[in-house]
């Protein structure tokens, strides 16, 4: 075997491990998508700047010396608590009146810009450098086509994954989650406090997207405030791809968006990256329109 | 146990219930009967906290419940069973009757439920792991009064448990509603069926375009004339 034909397969799996890596952190900000619409039927624009929020939170507590795991937990209260407003002060009053959909798409696309200008204010709005701050333990890879930031970026957001998962289907809130997904008028006999239920949710969401934000900010070692734009859009994609409001949906469509594109920039052209995740949103939509495991809502009356 | 005074719902510019008074006493099986559109749901949902009311009081034996929200309505232990079943498709029997308790944390109480509701019916036993949305309509009518029994009620509201069923199904429902009152639970039943339930109410309601025309003793407004022509199909 001549040496080019060795050198084909390690890049080939090169391509591969940083697909999956960038694909977990993607499926991980799906979910927020996917929660959201499962029980509101609604898709969060704002989520991007979310996720944004969440890496900026932990670059500002660094910035005074704050111990990496406070600046992380601070980072998640801080940015369930932004998501948690959102829907309180943007959204709610608008389902109180009783408003058509669009008017809430809408408020989510403004919310998303109102984060992004105030992180410009208060933060700068220049690329600015994310120390590699978790304190890695060395791992031998050599010889291996990953490096130790994708092992741990796909390794953690995999981790979260699950947990949110395990949260959804296994415990008494994911249960009235589900509930007030498949009929919120039932929920309410049921005694479920669907106020608190959404609550909750969008908690999870945003929580969920600022360790994405970090996680993410750290594999590229760097923050700005119009960072969770693409990646907003992305995730979005990849919900829709995997079937929106299922869970193992925005994990298949995850991987499939951050495989996709790492494959055609390895060996398309990197110009072409961006453009990869959609142009496979385009094709399954047309193939299946509820996408991959997306479910046919069922009313049977 | 139940009184309404004077209480007014609109949708909107529809003023759907113009001042219905209703009084339900403990261990007792009322019914309310009447047209389509008259505003049995409506009086229901409106009890319950779903239609938020526009006039009047809801109390709850002596505490007024007007206006609460449903979830706060569900645990002073007043349950329905809605108008189309209303169950969780995707969820299977287990987890809509375990839903049925959320508002319970005692383990001991939900499991004592589960066995009450499975030897109500046996048939939503056998089928514990399978989605609701499979059921038969039958099965599933049974499944949403099963849930509305998980915590314990001390008020039942009924809307139109027999809607859709085959006979015998129809039979079977409404022995098993005096079965559970016999259990000590209040009942509030709306049907299309007056016949039957009037056959096993203690008293009635006649409700038409939102206003309350008649009621007493069940046995004697089957006999009433105008209630045998309008609803009960003789004359």
């Amino acid at each position: 075997m001549y040496p080019g034909m060795q050198q084909k397969k390690l890049m080939f799996w090169r391509y591969m491990f940083n697909g999956l890596a960038v694909g977990m952190a993607y499926a991980l900000v799906a979910v927020g998508y996917s929660l959201v619409f499962g029980i509101l039927r609604l898709i969060n624009f704002s989520h991007g700047a979310t996720y944004t929020f969440g890496a900026h939170v932990v670059l500002f507590f660094i910035g005074y010396q704050t111990n990496i795991w406070l600046a992380l937990s601070a980072s998640v209260l801080f940015t369930g608590i932004l998501a948690v407003g959102t829907n309180k002060f943007a959204l709610e009053p608008l389902r109180k009146k009783k408003s058509p959909p669009i008017a809430s798409l809408i408020t989510t696309i403004g919310v998303s810009y109102i984060i992004q200008n105030l992180l410009m204010v208060f933060m700068g709005s220049e690329r600015k450098s994310f120390p590699n701050m978790l304190d890695i333990p060395k791992l031998d890879l050599s010889g291996l086509p990953i490096t130790e930031p994708q092992f741990f970026l796909f390794t953690i957001s995999f981790a979260l994954f699950i947990i949110l998962t395990l949260i959804v289907h296994k415990t008494s809130i994911g249960l009235a989650m589900r509930a007030v997904e498949q009929n919120t008028k039932a929920a309410h006999l049921m005694g479920i406090n669907v106020n608190q239920v959404i609550t909750f949710t969008f908690f999870l969401g945003g929580a969920s997207a600022a360790i994405a934000g970090v996680l993410m900010a750290g594999y590229y070692q760097l923050v700005y405030p119009t960072m969770g734009f693409l990646i907003g859009m992305k995730a979005f994609t990849a919900a829709i791809l995997g079937g929106i409001g299922v869970m193992h949906g925005a994990f298949a469509g995850g991987l499939i968006v951050g495989l996709a594109e790492s494959f055609a920039s390895g060996y398309i052209g990197g110009t072409y990256r961006d453009a990869f995740a959609f142009i496979i949103l385009i094709i399954i939509l047309i193939i299946k329109p509820t996408g991959l495991f997306g479910k046919k809502t069922i009313t049977k009356v | 146990m139940l009184s309404v005074k004077g209480l007014h719902t609109h949708y909107g510019k529809i003023h759907a219930l113009k001042g219905v008074d209703l009084e339900i006493r403990e261990s007792e099986i009322v019914t309310l009967i009447g047209s389509n559109g008259a505003g049995k749901s409506t009086l229901l949902n409106t009890i319950i906290g779903i239609i938020p009311s526009s006039g009047g009081k809801v109390f709850f034996n002596e505490e007024e419940i007007t206006n609460m929200p449903p979830h706060a309505i569900v645990k002073k232990r007043i349950c329905m069973s809605p108008e189309g079943r209303e169950v969780f498709p995707q969820l299977t029997v287990q987890e809509n009757l375990r839903l049925g308790a959320y508002a319970i944390k005692d383990k001991k109480f939900i499991k004592g439920s589960f066995e009450n509701v499975y030897s109500l019916f046996p048939r939503l036993k056998e089928r514990t792991k399978q989605t609701a949305g499979t059921l038969s309509g039958g099965e599933q009518q049974m499944l949403a009064i099963g849930r509305a029994l998980m915590s314990d009620p001390k008020l039942l509201l009924l809307d139109e448990p027999s809607l859709g069923l085959a006979p015998n199904l129809v039979l079977m429902i409404f022995k098993l509603i005096a079965d559970i009152n016999k259990q000590g639970v209040t009942i509030l039943l709306i049907e299309q069926n007056a016949n039957m339930a009037l056959s096993i109410a203690d008293r009635a309601y006649v409700l038409e375009t939102g206003t309350i025309v008649l009621s007493g003793d069940a046995k004697e407004l089957s006999k009433n004339d105008a209630v045998r022509k309008a609803y009960l199909g003789n004359t």
